[in-house]
């Protein structure tokens, strides 16, 4: 096995629109997922470096775990300026406002 | 104490009624001095007044580059309650304001023009419908004019929900993760202006940037107008020179000239302590002490209120006013309201809750997908800090004599039934 140099940086982003706050992104990535009191997750926007393999794979499994499909991992190369793609609703979704 | 006058730059010619198209073109006439649209609003440095104070020759580039079957969308939803500015607008002069909408249209290139004017103003409704009409007869060849009424929701002027509104009948707002964002009907990008802004740009188009710059400050030139609401004789409607100092806007709505505070910006803004109003109104001297000019309101607030209690009105309906997408925002405000009201109750639950308060507060802000919970933060921040002495008189169980007079100051509508919430 070869090593494999990542350059770059991560974050993972959550739609607070689309997430239910079933709370499988804290079991998953724990390391960059704290749960507030009403169980809806709460990430970091500081860019994580994609070298941090364990992060990364976290953050991946979050990505594919989460039943509401609400988190992407964006990929971004100065910590400044976040610039990915705009994530569309998929259209099976439906978007109407939960009972409080 | 000097009132201050509004100026006859928007309101020129403004009487009770609104300006027919021909008395319009009568009181605005072209100069003749503009070469070029996209020029002079680059030179002019005309901020969005919606808010956000965005640059809009940088919404114009922006929109310039974009593809497709563009939209203009004019908003004229006056989403805060104390505010009063757009309807003022656009029953005084709506030509002004579609005006600076067709030169938007044709530096962007859309070919369709929006106007969204809530429902729950009729009046306002019938007088836009009337410009529309009186256009449509001089058939002016020009982008197409549609009205459109949403109803009426704090959240429904947002701009995402706006553009969600008109593409799919939901006045929800969206997940933008990537600013700026262009949004969309249907396929076609959408600019979304404030009626004030679409009005200046009217000013813009036909008097040239360097009349527009005679007034303001550098980076944010021009007038503004403002809407000096709460406790005052005269709630007015003005439209001022930015700089111009806060007490004289205060004296010409007839407040009183020692006030409590001053709310500014709106209720997702922050308050003025009494002994600042002489501070001049305008963002440059508002950054300093975290404020902003807003959306352009001015709510007073007498000595003998109390503000802890106006704060916890305002918070639990800006809470009710939540769209209710966003666990922080559906969750979170609701329980900063209740907060709120244990500190008014006082007692050791109240001294539990301030602690409370803050933590909840720096967990939810910036975690909504639009910029609501962030603005009841700032709001709660502020109250915190600006009623301090307020607070800890509840604390010890001897709250001030206007916690026990059933008198309000603010203007907070009144909560609805979820259930007949309407967002489409
Ligand atoms: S797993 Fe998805 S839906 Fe669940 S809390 Fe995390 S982001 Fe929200
Ligand atoms: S932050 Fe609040 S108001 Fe904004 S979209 Fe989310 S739930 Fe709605």
């Amino acid at each position: 096995m070869g090593v494999i140099r990542r350059a770059g940086m991560f974050i993972l982003q959550v739609n607070p629109i689309l997430c239910d706050g079933f709370g499988h992104c804290a079991e998953l990535a724990p390391e960059l997922v704290h749960l507030d009191e009403w169980g809806y997750p709460i990430i970091s926007h500081d860019p994580v470096p994609l070298a941090d393999i364990g992060s990364y794979e976290s953050a991946r499994y979050a990505e594919r775990g989460c039943p509401r499909q609400a988190l992407h991992v964006a990929k971004v190369n100065a910590p400044a300026p976040i610039t990915n793609v705009a994530m569309p609703l998929p259209s099976s979704v439906s978007r109407k406002r939960r009972p409080l | 104490m000097i009132e201050a006058r509004t100026l006859p730059r928007l309101f020129a010619g403004a009487t009770n009624r609104p300006l027919s198209l021909e008395a319009h073109e009568e009181m605005f006439r072209p100069a003749g001095n503009v070469a070029s649209l996209l020029d002079e609003l680059d030179a002019s440095g005309l901020v969005g007044r919606g808010g956000a104070a965005f640059p809009t020759t940088r919404k114009v580039q922006l929109l310039r580059n974009q593809r497709g079957h563009k939209y203009v969308v004019v908003n004229g939803m006056e989403g805060e309650p104390a505010a009063h500015k757009d309807n003022r607008l656009l029953s005084t002069n709506p030509h002004l304001v579609l005006d600076g909408a067709e030169m938007l249209a044709t530096m962007i290139g859309a070919s369709r023009i929006a106007i969204c004017v809530a429902r729950d103003n009729p009046t306002v409704v019938h007088h836009v419908e009337q410009a529309i009409h009186e256009r449509a007869r001089r058939n002016l060849r020009g982008p197409g004019i549609d009205l459109h009424t949403p109803p009426w929701r704090y959240v429904a002027g947002e701009e995402s929900a706006l553009v969600h509104w008109l593409d799919d009948n939901e006045s929800l707002p969206q997940y933008r993760p990537d600013r700026p964002h262009i949004l969309r009907i249907g396929r076609g990008p959408a600019m979304v202006d404030n009626a004030e802004t679409c009005a200046n740009v009217g000013l813009i188009g036909r008097y040239g940037a360097q009349w527009f710059r005679a007034l303001g400050t550098h980076d944010h030139p021009g007038s503004v107008v403002v809407s000096v609401t709460g406790a005052v004789t005269r709630p007015n409607v003005l439209e001022v020179n930015l700089g111009t100092p806060i007490s004289s806007l205060l004296a010409s709505a007839g407040a009183d000239p020692a006030p409590q505070a001053v709310l500014l910006g709106g209720y997702g803004g922050a308050w003025l302590r009494g002994d600042q109003i002489n501070t001049p109104y305008c963002n440059e001297a508002l950054a300093p002490l975290s404020l902003s000019v807003g959306a352009g309101v001015a709510a007073v607030l007498p000595r003998q209120a109390c503000g802890i209690i106006e704060a916890h009105r305002v918070v639990r309906w800006m809470a009710h006013e939540s769209a209710r997408q966003c666990g922080p925002c559906a969750f979170g405000l609701p329980a900063l309201a209740e907060d709120l009201l244990a500190v008014v109750r006082g007692g050791r639950d109240g001294v539990a809750a301030i602690a409370r308060l803050q933590d909840r507060c720096n967990v939810i802000e910036g975690r909504g997908a639009c910029r609501h919970p962030d603005g009841v933060v700032r709001f709660v921040r502020s109250s915190i800090d600006v009623f301090a002495a307020d607070i800890d008189n509840h604390l010890r169980g001897a709250p001030c004599a206007g916690a026990r007079s059933s008198q309000r100051y603010l203007t907070v509508p009144a909560l609805e039934h979820e259930e007949d919430l309407i967002w489409e």
